[in-house]
């Protein structure tokens, strides 16, 4: 599964895109973000906001309870700030 | 006839007169067009430019979304939304919207709706370069921002 990472939580995971495979146990958006932030100080600064990050599975916004089955790519940034 | 929805994201600069002088012409039932550019300001002279990043292929499809949003609610014959990315300086357009209807009252309530919410629903980010050069922080997200939605509710 493809994961990318945009603006400040690009820049604290310190890439933009990695493929992962998804540990058993691992089967929402919120359990996702839990075995990230596990992985280093990086990842765990990036979501220590949990409430602020965004989530979007195959560029559609989604909660962080939804389901990851079927997903191609995760990702995570802050909220938007365009227009 | 549904709205002929147009969206574009560029890195290049946004020809305002061009997309003005393109935008729903030869339709000689629209009574009303209303265009909107979000230009990059320089903060008091804080800001020497904004880093625009965006997530490609998610930025469009939201923005489209967005813009379907607006069709279904008013009566519209045309909606055309230009979206930079990249480095912008001051004075250089950000976001160009223009919507076209029979009468001014939907025009105008379309293009404040779709402001609003590419605003909060579309993938793009602001990081802040200062006057020295220097990048400084990311723009933050405004709570009223999200609280402009309500009134759409």
């Amino acid at each position: 599964m493809k994961i990318a990472y945009f603006a400040w939580v690009r820049e604290r995971v310190g890439r933009s895109e990695e493929e992962i495979v998804l540990p058993p146990g691992v089967t929402t958006v919120a359990d996702l973000i839990d075995h990230l932030s596990a992985r280093d100080e990086g990842y765990a600064y990036a979501f220590a906001e949990r409430d602020t990050i965004r989530a979007a599975i195959d560029q559609e916004l989604v909660p962080h309870d939804a389901p990851l089955a079927g997903a191609r790519e995760v990702a995570f940034f802050p909220p938007m700030t365009g227009g | 006839m549904p709205a002929a929805i147009s969206v574009a994201i560029t890195a290049g600069a946004v020809d305002i007169a061009g997309e003005t002088a393109r935008f729903a012409a030869g339709d000689p039932a629209i009574g009303a067009i209303v265009t909107f550019a979000g230009q990059c300001r320089d903060e008091g002279g804080r800001l020497a430019a904004l880093d625009i990043e965006h997530y490609p292929g998610m930025a469009e499809a939201q923005i489209r979304k967005v813009a379907e949003a607006a069709a279904a609610r008013w009566p519209l014959h045309a909606i055309r939304i230009v979206h930079r990315h990249g480095r912008i300086v001051p004075g250089e357009t950000i976001v160009f919207v223009a919507t076209a209807s029979g009468h001014r009252r939907a025009a105008f309530e379309a293009a404040d709706f779709l402001m609003d919410y590419l605003k909060s629903r579309a993938p793009f980010w602001k990081k802040e370069i200062g006057a020295d050069g220097i990048a400084r922080d990311w723009v933050s997200a405004r709570a009223d921002d999200d609280d402009a939605l309500g009134r759409w509710e």
